[in-house]
């Protein structure tokens, strides 16, 4: 006669299709690569064989993948941090309302709505040292993909390019969300719009400023789509991230073991950060 | 800041985010010899050989066609799952729901890399590589988190009492969803749907793995393919790109209120 | 038409019990009503009624029917919520309709069903309009028609005026008690207006916080309430409290505390039992007035008497002006008595 059990069974056939598919596409596959990075495993060779912590272990020894994680977090690090100034900058741009405001809107969707891949062999064209566009405007001849130093540069800046409008996007909305009152208020107390902006808004967006960082942070330590068709992880391994190693181990030496361990890391890195920062939300909202 | 500086700006803002893509229009417009010569910047001669040579010299409608299929199936299992699930998480008492929404949550920040290689294995052991089958189960495993989250925000809007009218009037839950809910939350699942498929005409890594030849690829893959004898055809490429972005640009374009408020939704409520 | 029980239902959400052993009886085509400040638990009760919530330990009987576990669309209950609820996306036929869609009703009938209900209440015109297109009365009628069209066993109305200005709301409850008289189906009826309550029911039941503090005809609760809460609760202006002890020397309550015998007790009565004027008896209480509210047919005064204040009413024509002193006169029978402690009435 009681409620709880009844409703359960009401709402479990709606739940259910979607909780499967999610199942089986995501929940399954990484116990499933927990369990693969602790293998020995080649496809081609018909090799499958359990060598427990011994991928981890290669982990720590492999250079190239102490590499891989240098680069990822330079790069995750630059990406986001000029990403959030940049989109701090321009939803302070668009806040209050102008003539021709929505065309703007629709323009800045653009480098989110170009498909990443577009994305990378734009910015190779415009990075081209001989007939590049950018080299043309600067009068330079930077070897721009070719140099490792310049290399992981022009990776952020492309990565930069195409997520600012996002970040952008949604700290405007949380600057929407503050009400107007308070600048008034603010005013009439005397305060310059450097304090204002200091004592008043920034603190109100903080918390939403959170979730944008965890957003773009797992993003960005994810990458793959770009940089690899930008540079393929090039030159010399300076632009190569974790995910691109791991890939290049998955599929073109075709180690499943080795591979998975290396795309467990991702997943660790990524779980690391996501509890600091959620750490850090929770400290604030409490 | 004054009238003039903000113009400015905004023209900056502007023409920065719009620049990359109109070059790479521009490209593919000029003739051979012209790309490689720079100045000037604007082509002499407009020309579509390159575009007239992607659609006849290469399987690009082909791959146009596959993103097209892959795209639409994704959107309309993830929308149509999706909507089941908001609609119970919303409307019904589930007794763990925050934790749902919160696992929800957390499966949508999983890197594609940790779950690339165990999908392979399972896709090619069901002997589904190459298929656009395998494309669709994947995308839409990935695309709903997004498509719950969004669609359990906008079933949220439709007043409770209106629910509990409709189940006083003798509808079972599924036609109250059936008949009232989704009519009256159109708006969202046409949003939902439209971030989607961008979503899913966009992905790479997947279709880069499990695909093999032109009989699966999607546009991304050949993209990044693109074949290049002796040199790279830039033209060509800078072709490929506008074509294959000129769908999900005329979409965002269109309809970017939609698309605004569905990506600032998630985030901004928290 | 159906006879309603509540069982001992009890209703928990998580740590808060909304209703505690709830026990009840509804009787055939009565108009019941819950009356009682928000948050005490009423529009709950409807729900459990209406099988929107089920119940977390008891049962409900309609007429020796458990119906506990039944879907709300199988109870045969029709209900007006306080927002209405129309569905915004249909037209105001689809929304008369659609009650009678679900039960698969033929075509011919529907129409007839339809065209009779929008007759009754007056929204014959308004067949082809979008709610959002109709004024809060016209919804307001929609959703009864809705509600009605069905002909129920079962009449469930959640503070259904309350969106309404102030004559609107005088308006539709007589249509209600007009209806009510013709259909006779057994109404429960939600509401934190006493008067209200009082106007439309056939009794009522006064909650407080998901308890039952009496349960009886609008007549019995206003002149016998079982406790301070329902006498401070029901009527307008509400009843004047005063410390017993301080009163003893005013006749007649002299005679009135007599049973009392040293028990701590609190004396109510109502404003409209105490007649001011301006001259001066022995038998009064003289109190200094310090507020005037005249409201056309009443002239209401609040005196200040030891610190204590109190209410009465007065001629309109009566002389008396702020600042002066006036006598605040109290017919014997009217007078309450109230424990101090529990709150409830001694005799």
């Amino acid at each position: 006669m009681t409620s709880p059990s009844r409703q359960a069974g009401r709402s479990a056939p709606f739940l259910a299709p979607a909780g499967v598919m999610l199942a089986a596409v995501t929940l399954f596959p990484v116990i499933y690569i927990l369990w693969l990075s602790l293998e020995q495993r080649s496809p081609v060779l018909g090799v499958t064989q359990f060598v427990g912590a011994a991928n981890y272990l290669r982990l720590l020894g492999d250079a190239r993948f102490w590499n891989a994680l240098a680069n990822t977090t330079y790069f995750t690090t630059l990406s986001v941090a000029l990403e959030l100034a940049l989109g701090l900058a321009m939803a302070l741009l668009l806040r209050r309302a102008f003539p021709g405001r929505a065309l703007v809107y629709a323009v800045v969707l653009i480098p989110w709505a170009v498909p990443t891949v577009v994305t990378a062999r734009m910015w190779e064209w415009m990075y081209n040292a001989d007939y590049g566009v950018i080299n043309y405007l600067l009068g330079a001849q930077i070897n721009w993909l070719g140099s490792p130093a310049w290399a992981m540069h022009a990776a952020i800046l492309m990565d930069v390019w195409k997520s600012t409008p996002f970040v952008a996007l949604l700290l405007l909305a949380g600057l929407q969300n503050i009400p107007a009152e308070l600048y008034h208020a603010a005013s009439v107390d005397g305060a310059t719009r450097w304090t204002t902006f200091r004592r008043v808004t920034l603190p109100l967006l903080m918390p939403l400023i959170l979730v944008v960082l965890i957003l773009r942070t797992i993003d960005a330590f994810r990458v793959f789509d770009a940089i690899y068709v930008l540079t393929g992880g090039g030159p010399a391994n300076s632009t190569e991230t974790l995910s691109i190693y791991a890939y290049k181990v998955l599929f073109q030496t075709l180690e499943f073991g080795y591979g998975s361990t290396l795309a467990v890391t991702v997943l660790a890195c990524i779980a690391l950060a996501t509890a600091v920062y959620a750490r850090l939300l929770r400290g604030r909202t409490a | 800041m004054s009238r003039i500086g903000r113009f400015t700006a905004l023209a900056l803002v502007a023409l920065w985010s719009l620049a990359p893509f109109l070059w790479q229009l521009i490209t593919s417009l000029k003739p051979d010899p012209e790309i490689t010569a720079l100045p000037p910047l604007l082509p002499a001669h407009i020309t579509l050989a390159h575009y007239a040579a992607i659609f006849t010299g290469t399987p690009f409608l082909r791959l146009m066609a596959n993103s097209a299929v892959v795209a639409s199936g994704t959107t309309l299992l993830a929308v149509a799952l999706g909507a089941l699930a908001a609609f119970a998480l919303a409307k019904l008492h589930v007794r763990r729901r925050t934790l749902i929404l919160a696992l929800v949550l957390a499966v949508s920040m999983f890197p594609p890399i940790a779950t690339v290689s165990p999908l392979f294995l399972v896709i090619n052991a069901l002997g589904l590589r190459d298929t656009l089958i395998a494309l669709i189960l994947t995308y839409t495993g990935f695309a709903l988190p997004l498509a719950i989250w969004l669609l359990t925000g906008f079933f949220h809007k439709v007043p409770d009492e209106i629910y509990f009218a409709a189940r006083v009037d003798g509808c079972t839950p599924f036609e109250a969803f059936r008949r009232v809910l989704l009519p009256l939350s159109a708006p969202g699942l046409i949003t939902t749907a439209i971030l989607v498929f961008i979503l899913s005409w966009n992905e790479f890594l997947y279709a880069l793995s499990f695909t093999a030849t032109a009989a699966a690829r999607t546009l991304p893959v050949g993209i990044a393919l693109f074949p290049g004898l002796h040199e790279i055809p830039w033209g060509e490429i800078a072709a490929a790109c506008v074509a294959a972005t000129a769908p999900v640009l005329l979409l965002a374009l269109g309809f970017h209120r939609r698309i605004v408020e569905g990506l600032t939704r998630g985030a901004v409520k928290g | 038409m159906a006879r309603i029980r509540f069982d001992s239902v009890t209703k928990r959400f998580g740590d808060v019990t909304v209703a505690q052993d709830f026990k009840l009886e509804i009787a055939h085509g009565e108009f019941f009503t819950f009356l009682g400040p928000s948050g005490c638990g009423k529009s709950t009760l409807l729900h459990l009624l209406a099988g929107i919530e089920m119940p977390t330990a008891g049962d409900i009987y309609f007429d020796d029917r458990r119906v506990t576990e039944l879907a709300p669309g199988a109870r045969d209950v029709a209900m007006v919520f306080q927002s209405y609820a129309l569905y915004p996306h249909m037209s105001v036929y689809e929304n008369l309709a659609f009650p009678l869609r679900n039960r698969r009703t033929p075509a011919a009938r529907l129409d007839e069903a339809v065209a009779q209900t929008a007759r009754t209440l007056g929204l014959g015109d308004l067949l082809d309009r979008k709610p959002r297109e109709l004024s809060g009365g016209q919804r307001q009628r929609v959703a009864l028609g809705r509600a009605l069209i069905r002909q129920p066993r079962v009449f469930l109305l959640d503070e259904p005026l309350s969106n309404l200005d102030a004559r609107l709301r005088l308006e539709m409850r007589e249509e209600l008690k007009r209806l009510h008289a013709a259909q006779r189906i057994t109404t429960v009826y939600v509401t934190h207006d006493q008067e209200e309550a009082m106007a439309l029911s056939d009794r009522i039941a006064v909650l407080q916080q998901g308890r039952i503090q009496q349960c009886g005809t609008p007549e019995e609760i206003y002149r016998a309430p079982a406790n301070r809460f329902v006498a401070e609760f029901v009527g307008n202006p509400p009843m004047n409290f005063l410390p017993a002890d301080a009163l003893r020397g005013i006749p007649p309550l002299a005679a009135r505390l007599v049973p009392s015998n040293g028990r701590d007790l609190v004396i109510g009565v109502r404003p409209t039992d105490i007649r001011v004027q301006a001259s001066a008896l022995d038998t009064a209480l003289q109190a200094k007035i310090v507020l005037l509210e005249p409201t056309g047919a009443d002239l209401w005064v609040v005196g200040e008497w030891n610190g204590q204040r109190l209410k009465g009413r007065a001629e309109t024509g009566e002389r008396l002006a702020v600042g002066e002193t006036a006598d605040f006169v109290f017919s014997g029978e009217r007078i309450y008595l109230f424990d101090r402690a529990s709150g409830a009435r001694i005799d």
